[in-house]
């Protein structure tokens, strides 16, 4: 068991926030309403609203840091697989090499990250024992256990060269090539499902700001795996090669600043825990970073410092993007005025016309 | 992908999940309106399922020390104190500054006593019948039983959390130091052996009624109807309407003000709903990405 709590620190800490100032997720007069009652009323009549004790209504989601850096990592990894396939079938030997290797690097990392999340981390092949459509994280399971060896495969074979050419080394020097071809391919082909279903796996749960972002959360992580990918193909390619890197770079950074956008703009009061606290500076400086990698990775022509730069920048800021989501939603589920506002605005308007 | 039928809508959950010749559905009907706040419910939870202990504090909040739903209470009992009393929805609770030394009031001298009342409420897992934890859980450690009910199968569950946020009552919760997910198990045990939960049991005002569901729905229809006509207009059901966002609950409640007062949400979703529509949006999402790397490198060479 974790450490207790001294007996009594709740009660202090709660006749401190009726007392202090208010943290703006505590109803200033303890229970009750959500706004300090009497005089005018400053805000929208509708952020009004009554709670148990100011208490969340919701478990917000007990997933620690390693969530966010998957959504980051797999992100990655499917972007990568689909630059080193490019790479692969045009003839751009240092954009296929560098996808592959980041490739595998990255679903490593998402292994280690998911498993490392769970409450018992040993048990984590219970996730074998059903495949479940019904489940997110039960489809993203399978698509990872899909991805993952095709990605290594296609990452081994980039060993082949370094191998002796007699005997059985010689013949995986020879066989692994054409094998890594069809691995790389099966990996990107896969990549696609494995960067969105994880906007699904956010959008299946009662979190008020995540279900409610549904449509543009996988368009959002769309774009931040393009992105991530392109900044691989920008910091390892040389100049000659990195072209489709830069258009690669445009097109995500065009997905994810639209889609982050559009949760902060069009979600009504669910935009709010976007915009705000630490979620929103981590969306703000995700915004501007991305808009940093783009401009570097276009003005850097012959320049491999800036397009590396360049690259860094896009990863950095998928990175924040996805930890602005995240702690977006956490926010969200903790205050019980995203709950009950939305949720009884439905009521009121289905009340108000049945049907 | 299931047809939007099996995700949404009445239906009668046991037969739906594969049970043949399951019996009646069964579920508490929670009668908030003679509720006494004794606690009963909660220590006979404990007691029988061998709960860890919790609420070993003070929240300072009304008589309430429980504080809400949590993987070491499956049963909470909630004390709302309102100010003013009976008449209409009030716009919200109020604190009293209970529990204190003395009486509210006491010490105000007669100009600045006010009417109040206290409201308690027996929460629970609502067993529902669209049970967003079960349809989210990626081991199949949740599960329908014959009785309808919503069960945790702890020697499969891994701690993968999805369920926490999955729920939209905010019941499940993992138990820290144990890493897997608890909530109230509508005594399942008990319920193979024909017993009634220990909670129903307990309770000395048969607030906490258990039985077959469709039985509970009448009793509770005719208890609000017998309210109104008593002068309890705020009297209300909640939980209890198959068409509602879940499919509505097993265990559903009668209660004396606005759901969100006790802590309850006001119209709540099982998310898995609209998992249709969210994985078309997905695959659109993909489909963008691959014709996107697609034309990043089919476009001009460098
Ligand atoms: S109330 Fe929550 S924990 Fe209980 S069955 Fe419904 S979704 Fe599951
Ligand atoms: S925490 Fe356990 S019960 Fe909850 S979804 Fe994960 S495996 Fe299922």
């Amino acid at each position: 068991m974790s450490r207790q709590p001294r007996v009594g620190d709740l009660f202090r800490r709660f006749r401190q926030r009726l007392d202090g100032p208010a943290p703006h997720d505590v109803p200033p007069a303890g229970p009750g309403r959500a706004r300090p009652r009497g005089g005018e009323e400053l805000r929208v009549p509708e952020a009004e609203f009554t709670s148990y004790y100011g208490r969340p209504i919701l478990k917000p989601p007990v997933w620690r840091w390693d969530i966010p850096a998957y959504l980051f990592t797999g992100g990655l990894a499917a972007g990568s697989s689909l630059l080193a396939a490019g790479g692969q079938l045009t003839g751009r030997p240092a954009l296929r090499r560098a996808g592959r290797v980041t490739a595998l690097g990255a679903v490593t990392a998402s292994a280690y990250l998911l498993i490392h999340d769970l409450g018992r981390p040993a048990r984590f092949h219970h996730m074998l024992r059903v495949a479940k459509p019904t489940s997110p994280m039960s489809v993203g399971t399978w698509i990872l256990s899909a991805y993952g060896p095709a990605a290594g495969l296609a990452a081994v074979a980039e060993v082949a060269t370094w191998l002796p050419e007699r005997g059985a080394a010689g013949r995986a020097r020879r066989l692994l090539p054409p094998a890594g071809q069809v691995a790389g391919l099966a990996a990107a082909a896969t990549a696609p499902a494995l960067a969105t279903y994880t906007g699904v796996l956010l959008a299946t749960t009662a979190v008020p700001s995540w279900h409610g972002a549904y449509p543009h959360l996988p368009i959002i992580f769309a774009g931040s795996a393009l992105a991530s990918g392109a900044g691989v193909g920008l910091i390892a390619a040389p100049c000659g090669q990195v072209g489709p890197a830069r258009r690669l770079a445009l097109a995500g950074a065009a997905l994810e600043l639209y889609g982050a956008r559009s949760v902060k703009t069009r979600l009504g009061l669910l935009s709010e825990p976007y915009t705000t606290g630490a979620a929103g500076r981590l969306l703000r400086a995700g915004r501007a970073l991305t808009v940093a990698g783009v401009f570097g990775a276009l003005v850097a022509r012959r320049s491999r410092v800036l397009s590396g730069l360049s690259g860094a920048a896009l990863l950095a800021a998928s990175v924040a993007t996805r930890f602005g989501i995240f702690h977006g939603g956490v926010a969200s589920a903790r205050d019980p005025k995203y709950t009950v506002v939305p949720q009884r605005e439905r009521l009121r308007r289905r009340q108000a016309d049945p049907d | 992908m299931p047809d939007g039928d099996s995700l949404a809508g009445p239906l009668d959950p046991a037969p739906d999940a594969g049970w043949v010749a399951a019996g009646p559905r069964m579920g508490f009907f929670t009668d908030t309106s003679v509720c006494i706040g004794c606690k009963a419910c909660e220590v006979a939870c404990k007691e029988w399922n061998d709960v860890p202990a919790s609420g070993f504090d003070l929240l300072g909040m009304s008589y309430d020390n429980t504080g809400a739903l949590t993987a070491n209470s499956w049963r909470h009992v909630a004390f709302v104190e309102q100010s003013p009393p009976t008449g209409h929805d009030t716009p919200g609770t109020r604190f009293l500054g209970m529990p204190g030394p003395r009486p509210p009031g006491r010490d105000t001298g007669v100009e600045e006593r006010t009417d109040f009342r206290w409201l308690m409420m027996s929460d629970v897992c609502k067993h529902c019948t669209h049970a967003a934890c079960l349809d989210v859980c990626p081991t199949g450690a949740l599960f329908r039983t014959e009785f309808g009910s919503v069960v945790v199968q702890q020697d499969i569950c891994n701690g993968c959390g999805y369920c926490i946020p999955a729920c939209p009552y905010g019941v499940i919760d993992q138990r820290r130091g144990d890493g897997r997910a608890w909530k109230c198990t509508l005594c399942y045990d008990r319920l193979g052996a024909g017993l009634t939960p220990a909670c129903a049991q307990a309770c000395p005002t048969e607030s906490i009624q258990y039985g077959p569901l469709d039985e509970l729905r009448e009793r509770a229809a005719t208890r609000v109807a017998q309210l109104h006509a008593r002068g309890v207009p705020q009297a209300r059901l909640y939980g209890h309407d198959p068409n509602d966002g879940v499919g509505g609950d097993g265990a559903f409640f009668l209660l004396l003000d606005e759901p969100q007062v006790y802590g309850l949400p006001p119209d709540p979703v099982a998310a898995t709903r609209d998992l249709p529509r969210m994985w078309r949006r997905a695959g659109l999402a993909a489909l963008t990405m691959a014709a996107a790397a697609v034309a990043a490198f089919v476009g001009r060479s460098s």
